[in-house]
């Protein structure tokens, strides 16, 4: 009656399936190994290089000063967009980069982002003031809307409104000649 | 100090540096902190929210974060959501700035397509390695 | 002098495990035969020596003798003993010599007390474990020797980090490693059955109490984890999906699967192969977890700081250890048949079921977790988030708890459903029940309402199987077994009801003000500042009443700011009641145009949320029920096996002298 009486091969796994389990063990330390050579770039990068800019028109962010729009830079000239916020400290260790290239005639707009007027007043104070203009963006929207991820950034917008370049982080010194050459480059 | 504190957190199995790393501004965004008045637009922007990835604290997301973007990308969903937009449509924005990264709901694409296959994968490598292994009913 | 010793004892440890490999490995072959006498004792000295060298270090944390460079970076004198101590496994050094160390005793521990399996496949599995051990002991002494001594000797010590000094912090990280420690046996005994192709029963009642003690261990380390979590981000949830939280979760799936596949060997003397390919990957998924966290490949910017050597040598530990095991699974999978046969309707039926369901959600976690580094890999950043997670795991998590109700009803071998379809009226209905309830109240989700409908019918149906038994002889794995699954029951109606029931609100209120959240009426009493030992804080005094006319209680959500680190943290306030939680936290303060300012509250009610918890500790409390029950019948089998020889070496004697 009982069909464990009948004898029945075993069966066994096909040979294949014995050997996945270490196949795709390999694979995982293979994908591993180079990830940990190559540690990930942790920042997170607009999507909108290339593209037009979206469009916005911000407040001013002092009294008395203009402040920002998108039309108002798509002026045929390359302009570049600093985005930046008083309480953010490396936004003034830039300061002096800034200010090299405003010096040598760059027109910087600045987007001042989540910040009070007078905490604004006392960084410029204290960092000098390199922009033409300076945009509230008191909701973030508009940095959002550019796809920044944090501050400080700075974009290269050419002369037509199009995003050349972003820049994550602080402009360090010695990445002031890689700016103008990202401007030179939108200028053509 | 900072890396004495994630690798005893990361010990502990979790995640939990991002809210306590100094941020001296709050989100001045409108609706960084205040809910809807219409509880089903409400429900609707918090559903969007929690599948949206923190952009700062990077593993949150925006409905779990103090950060203040994260603020304003909250008051981004909320002011949206009251408009009448879709979520999706958010979505799409949001990913058309910040690529697939900023969305927590992975879409079906040609990069994303095997994480939707491997649960099919798996399924049918059980049937196959199962096949025949049991007992025929009939034989009972 | 302390330091030396340690060290001493640490190098001493690593020769004999050394020495353990060889003799074991020599053991095995016609040669080498006399060396076997040896395997045991050394691995037993060799647990003492390694928890010798733990013992220093905790002294040295102890009376923080600050020339040692470990302590200098990570403790302090002016600490609380109980933080001096609990730094010792504080730091990436100490904990990895807290390893070794349970590793080692355990080690010991099988050495000195199991007798039931053939003595070759103990050796065999005994080198495995020193083979293992070896390899972090290598780690230890080559990359991160804790014993190093700094020159010259700072004044004080570096560690005194307020936020660290948390006894969650203290204890849960040795909570998980024992569970890791526990896999890492039954991957040794899976490795030596593999070497001597000796799988069987016996090989599963052997593995059996490591694994359930090890499952113990993890699901308690992933409940309070989760609790932690909870309490302590102050935004209400309590699971994310976050890569170092999926990285217990993998081990604690494989260790399940591996709980039930053994019982079926045990029990049957089927799915030989697939048990010993579990204890294997239970420990892989162990060390694959811990590598993600500590090598800080997954973790992105908060996982600063993370040494990219250690990441590396992990690796390498993981790659001889684990690549070792599956090829020698690949070369003697094919001489392990997969023993006895049974039908699909039966117990054997539900648990291949319960193993493959599993192995899928396993594989998903997994995959999951690592496909946004296979996506850099290919120049691209994607995120993979609860969105992805909870559906797609739920996918195989409902069908596989509808069988969990059956399942344990089954008998052997083979089975018909009409037997036990009488029995299922009841569950069915209860089912039926929660989904009615959830559509009539409306708003509800899907997932919550097939949790909650599902929640309800387990609950009645996981006692079940007590149903026609006297309670008092019921075997005390059956207990084991009920309680989890009550627990598994219990946890999910948690789950269902936090998420489909929860009320949020977000409020910006003056002193004096009152507002609303679900049945509670709160009342911001006052602001005040409080100060702490190294923090002040500002307190809200929230009075709080239940109804219409319940009695007010009082909490304090703070908002902390610490000046050594300097750091923000949101304190938040809990309320438990029977039915749920109140959660509350202090925000910032809002604009205060008017001179009086507001404040941003953020409260939740959230009902039956402290049921997941609950059920995990449930889960737990039957995994050591089950222990002790299968522990006990070992241990009388031991006394009744002494007892048989020590009856018959009399009657010998006796029969000599007569």
């Amino acid at each position: 009656m009982s069909t464990d009486s009948t004898p029945e091969p075993m069966r066994k796994a096909p040979r294949w399936a014995i050997w996945l389990p270490l196949a795709l063990f390999f694979a995982f330390v293979v994908l591993v190994s180079v990830q940990l050579r190559n540690p990930a770039d942790t920042n997170v990068a607009s999507t909108l290089i290339g593209k037009p800019m979206p469009a916005f028109d911000l407040p001013p962010a002092l009294p008395g000063r203009p402040g920002l729009s998108s039309a108002a830079i798509t002026d045929g000239k390359p302009h570049l967009v600093n985005i930046f916020a008083s309480w953010c400290v490396p936004c003034g260790v830039e300061a002096p980069q800034l200010a090299a290239l405003a010096r040598s005639g760059v027109p910087i707009e600045g987007i001042s982002v989540r910040d009070r007027t007078e905490d604004l007043q006392v960084f410029l104070k204290t960092n000098g003031d390199p922009y033409q203009s300076i945009g509230a963006d008191d909701d973030g929207k508009v940095q959002l809307a550019l796809g920044s991820s944090g501050v400080p950034e700075t974009y290269v917008i050419d002369g037509k409104g199009v995003i050349r370049y972003q820049h994550i982080g602080e402009i360090r010194e010695d990445q002031v000649p890689m700016i103008l050459g990202k401007l030179q480059e939108a200028a053509q | 100090m900072r890396a004495l504190l994630a690798v005893c957190l990361a010990m502990l199995g979790l995640w939990a540096v991002a809210p306590a790393l100094a941020q001296e501004e709050q989100s001045t965004a409108p609706y960084a902190y205040r809910q809807l008045d219409d509880p089903a637009k409400e429900q609707k922007a918090e559903a969007l929210m929690e599948t949206l990835r923190c952009l700062q604290c990077q593993g949150q997301s925006i409905a779990d974060s103090d950060a203040p973007i994260a603020g304003s990308m909250r008051s981004l969903v909320r002011e949206r959501i009251a408009a009448g937009d879709d979520p999706e449509a958010i979505r799409a924005w949001l990913v058309e700035r910040y690529g697939d990264y900023v969305s927590y709901a992975p879409r079906v694409t040609a990069l994303t397509w095997p994480l939707f296959a491997v649960p099919l994968a798996l399924l049918a490598l059980a049937a196959l390695l199962l096949r025949g292994r049991f007992r025929r009913g009939g034989q009972a | 002098m302390i330091a030396e010793l340690g060290l001493a004892a640490l190098w001493l440890a690593a020769a004999l495990a050394g020495l353990q490999l060889v003799a074991g490995a020599l053991a095995l072959s016609a040669r080498g035969a006399s060396l076997g006498g040896i395997v045991r004792p050394v691995a037993v000295v060799q647990g003492l020596l390694a928890l010798i060298a733990f013992l220093s270090l905790v002294y040295l944390f102890a009376v923080t003798d600050l020339s040692v460079k470990l302590v200098a970076m990570n403790s302090h004198s002016l600490k609380p003993l109980i933080f001096r101590v609990a730094g010792t496994w504080g730091n990436h050094e100490g904990s990895m010599l807290l390893w070794v160390t349970i590793m080692g005793l355990a080690g010991g521990l099988v050495a000195l007390i199991e007798r039931r399996l053939p003595e070759p496949t103990m050796l065999a599995t005994l080198a495995g474990q020193a083979f293992v051990s070896l390899g972090f002991y290598a780690f230890l002494l080559i990359a991160s020797n804790p014993f190093e001594r700094l020159w010259p000797v700072p004044q004080e010590g570096n560690g005194l980090n307020p936020l660290l000094q948390d006894l969650g912090l203290a204890f849960h990280p040795p909570t998980l490693y024992l569970g890791y420690v526990g896999l890492s046996i039954a991957f040794s005994f899976a490795v030596g059955a593999l070497v001597t192709r000796e799988v069987g029963p016996a090989f599963a009642k052997a593995m059996r109490p490591w694994v359930l003690g090890a499952w113990i261990f993890l699901t308690i380390g992933i409940t309070a984890g989760s609790y932690w979590a909870y309490y302590e981000l102050g935004w209400g949830g309590w699971w994310f999906w976050d890569p170092v939280e999926n990285a217990s979760l993998m081990p604690w799936l494989a260790a399940t699967a591996l709980l039930h596949s053994c019982s079926v060997l045990a029990a049957r003397n089927a799915l030989r192969a697939w048990t010993v390919m579990l204890g294997v990957v239970a420990f892989s998924m162990s060390m694959i977890g811990t590598f993600l966290v500590r090598s800080g490949i997954l973790t992105s910017v908060h996982a600063f700081a993370v040494d990219p050597e250690r990441g590396t040598f992990i690796l390498a530990l993981l790659a001889i250890n684990i690549g070792g095991a599956l090829t020698l699974f690949g070369l003697r999978a094919r001489t392990v048949t997969e023993g006895e046969r049974f039908a699909v309707t039966s117990r054997e039926g539900a648990l291949v079921f319960n193993n493959v369901m599993l192995s899928a959600i396993l594989g998903i976690v997994l995959f999951g977790t690592l496909y946004p580094l296979l996506a850099e890999s290919m120049g691209a950043k994607v995120s993979v988030g609860p969105p992805y997670f909870t559906p797609m795991s739920a996918l195989f998590a409902v069908p596989m708890l509808v069988v969990l109700a059956v399942g344990p009803l089954l008998r052997w071998r083979r089975d018909k459903f009409s037997r036990i379809g009488k029995m299922m009226v009841i569950p069915a209905m209860l089912v039926v029940a929660g989904v009615l309830l959830t559509v009539m109240l409306g708003g509800v989700p899907l997932m919550p309402t097939i949790g909650l409908a599902l929640a309800l019918g387990l609950v009645w149906a996981s006692v079940l199987p007590l149903e026609g038994r006297n309670l008092l002889r019921t075997p005390l794995p059956v207990w084991g077994m009920v309680t989890a699954h009550l627990g598994i029951a219990v946890a999910l109606l948690g789950m269902s009801c936090e998420s489909a029931f929860s009320v949020e609100k977000l409020v910006a209120i003056r002193v004096g003000e009152t507002t609303e959240v679900g049945p509670w009426q709160i009342k911001l009493d006052a602001v005040e500042p409080v100060a702490g030992p190294n923090w002040t804080a500002l307190e809200a005094r929230l009075l709080m009443r239940y109804g219409d006319d319940g009695r007010v209680v009082e909490l304090g959500p703070q908002s902390r700011s610490f000046w050594a680190p300097p750091q923000q943290t949101s304190e938040s306030a809990l309320l438990t009641r029977w039915n749920g939680q109140l959660y509350t936290v202090l925000g910032g303060e809002a604009d205060a145009k008017d001179g009086r300012s507001r404040w941003q509250l953020r409260l939740w009610w959230k009902p039956f949320v402290t049921l997941i918890w609950l059920g995990g500790l449930m889960i737990a409390l039957g995994g050591a029920l089950a222990l002790v029950g299968r522990v006990a019948s070992d241990l009388r089998r031991i006394i009744a096996r002494d007892k048989i020889e020590y009856r018959r070496e009399r009657q010998g004697r006796a029969g000599r002298y007569s």
